[in-house]
């Protein structure tokens, strides 16, 4: 697998470490009071889709930079890759 | 037909052209007591038990493919009970009694061998956690014994013990550990189950669950609807995609586990054996390829295939091992989709949803629980409280914090 990084082009997945869903950038705000409850499901639950998938990749020996990339788990065909500093956040505490 | 020495005679003068098929092809129909979705192991052998240890009768496996057609016919077919945690241990270990009755359970060959697994240690900290790990083994009933380099040397001669890196300092085995033939335990549940019964209908997609006020009605599938007051699911990598459709939202991802084979050789491996120092096992089967593996690929995938750099550290685990395998040539290489838990550990639970039960999380490691988890899962089903070996496999542990993290790494499926 190819992975086509925004800032040093098309690359070799092994320079790239991945962390998992991008749901991960949403971390939720400690201080809420039904934090225990949604750190629960932001820790533990997830999608999972045959599909469509987007996810936290970390191009270390590159430009080390956190990348958002959207890839089919059935056939691994990319469709997006952005800077994870650009994807907007939901749930999280700033 | 009961299998014996008689019937192969018998059947051998008439040039084995009067086998019966081992199991009937059923049209599904339109109702059931109980719906088991997936046809791998741990459905045939939920189906099996329901139907044996419960007495219930109406009971049909609904499988998409041809059954086998998962991960029950694509691993590497280690059989063991070496866990850690009061949770895993004696669950593993009743498995593992299990495989040692099963093929006079089932009348059929499923080619168990006993052969031994033996993970190795390069250092004194592993050396360490081996020991407490055999010491737990054994307090609940199974067997173990630290090897130190010299015994490890009389096994296996010809591992690399001059790697200056990874020295090999010895190993735990478990002697009661081995491999099964995966196909004949798929073949021999089902043919198990047919016989008591179960209708095992396969090219049967499950591609929904009905509910009602929060009740199981039964499951949409390709071949129609089919009515069912208890639905289980025991479908590995896919279990989300069918769970999602009850509502569910699992602690599972699933990601793609690679599976190698080389091509025949002379018995060179008599057990199985694992490296301590990076992701790599190995054992030979009787037709004499190398059986080995390491690591899932590390990204979540639905595609039956792996990727090259998993390949090649793999081969680069086995060379630093056992550098005489470096001339065998590869012969088929394959993966399977399996379903990371969160924890490293299975689910064996009710859900939310009355009337339907989970079986799911099993990782890279649920061959060997195929016995125990049907065995389980059957007895959840049938009488609604989990069997005590598998207390600790419920799924709001995310949520309570009674975790079974044997690697102690964390909510993070792909390093389990
Ligand atoms: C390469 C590899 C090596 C492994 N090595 C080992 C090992 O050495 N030791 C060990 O203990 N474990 C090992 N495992 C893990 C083990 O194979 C699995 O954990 C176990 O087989 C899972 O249970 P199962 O047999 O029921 O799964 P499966 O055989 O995958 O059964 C699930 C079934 O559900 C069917 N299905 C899916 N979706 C639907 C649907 N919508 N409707 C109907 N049916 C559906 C599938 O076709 C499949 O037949 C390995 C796995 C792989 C892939």
């Amino acid at each position: 697998m190819r992975i086509p990084c925004p800032f040093c082009g098309d690359r070799d997945s092994r320079e790239f470490t991945v962390l998992g869903d991008a749901t991960l950038i949403g971390r939720p705000d400690p201080s809420a009071p039904d934090a225990l409850a949604k750190f629960t499901v932001y820790l533990h639950e997830r999608d999972n889709p045959a599909g469509l998938h987007r996810e936290l990749w970390y191009h270390g020996p590159g430009c080390q930079s956190w990348l958002v990339v959207t890839r089919d788990t059935r056939t691994h065909r990319i469709d997006k890759v952005e800077a994870a500093r650009d994807v907007p956040r939901e749930g999280t505490s700033r | 037909m009961k299998y014996s020495a008689l019937s192969l005679a018998w059947n051998a003068l008439s040039g084995h052209t009067r086998w019966k098929p081992a199991w009937r092809d059923p049209a599904p129909r339109p109702q059931y007591d109980v719906v088991i979705c997936g046809g791998g192991g741990h459905g045939l052998a939920t189906a099996h038990y329901l139907a044996k240890v419960h007495g219930l009768t109406r009971i049909a496996v609904l499988e998409k493919g041809w059954i086998g057609s998962g991960n029950a016919g694509r691993n590497t077919t280690i059989i063991r009970s070496n866990y850690l945690l009061p949770e895993n241990e004696p669950f593993y270990e009743w498995s593992m009694k299990l495989w040692e009755g099963l093929e006079q359970d089932l009348n059929y060959n499923a080619m168990v061998s006993q052969r031994g697994v033996l993970n190795l240690y390069h250092s004194d900290a592993q050396r360490d956690a081996y020991a407490r790990r055999g010491n737990a083994m054994r307090l609940n009933g199974a067997d173990a014994e630290l090897l130190d380099e010299a015994a490890v040397r009389r096994m296996l001669p010809f591992l690399d013990y001059e790697n200056a890196r990874f020295p090999i300092q010895g190993g735990l085995l478990q002697r009661r550990g081995g491999t099964a033939r995966h196909d004949a335990v798929v073949w021999g549940y089902a043919r198990a189950a047919d016989g008591r019964g179960v209708d095992i209908i396969q090219n049967c997609e499950v591609t929904s669950i009905r509910t009602r006020n929060g009740r199981v009605e039964g499951v949409e599938t390709t071949r129609g609807f089919i009515a069912a007051e208890k639905v289980g699911l025991a479908l590995a990598g896919s279990t989300s995609l069918v769970a999602s459709s009850a509502g569910l939202r699992l602690p599972i991802e699933s990601h793609v586990l690679q599976a190698f084979v080389s091509e025949g050789i002379k018995p060179f491996i008599d057990t199985v054996v694992t490296y301590g120092a990076g992701h790599f096992y190995i054992s030979q089967s009787d037709k004499g390829g190398l059986v080995f593996g390491g690591d899932i690929d590390g990204y979540n995938s639905y595609a039956q295939r792996g990727g090259l750099p998993i390949i090649e550290d793999v081969c680069e685990a086995g060379m630093a091992l056992m550098p005489r395998i470096g001339r065998v040539r590869l012969l088929r290489l394959w993966g399977g989709i399996m379903d990371m838990s969160m924890d490293g550990s299975p689910i064996i639970d009710t859900t939310p949803v009355k009337g339907l039960y989970l079986n799911t999380g099993w990782n890279y490691g649920g061959f060997k629980a195929t016995p125990a988890s049907g065995w389980c899962f059957a007895h959840l089903i049938a009488t609604g409280a989990p069997h005590w070996t598998a207390r600790g496999y419920r799924l709001d542990r995310f949520a309570t914090g009674y975790v079974a993290d044997e690697k102690g790494v964390g909510a993070q499926p792909n390093l389990h």
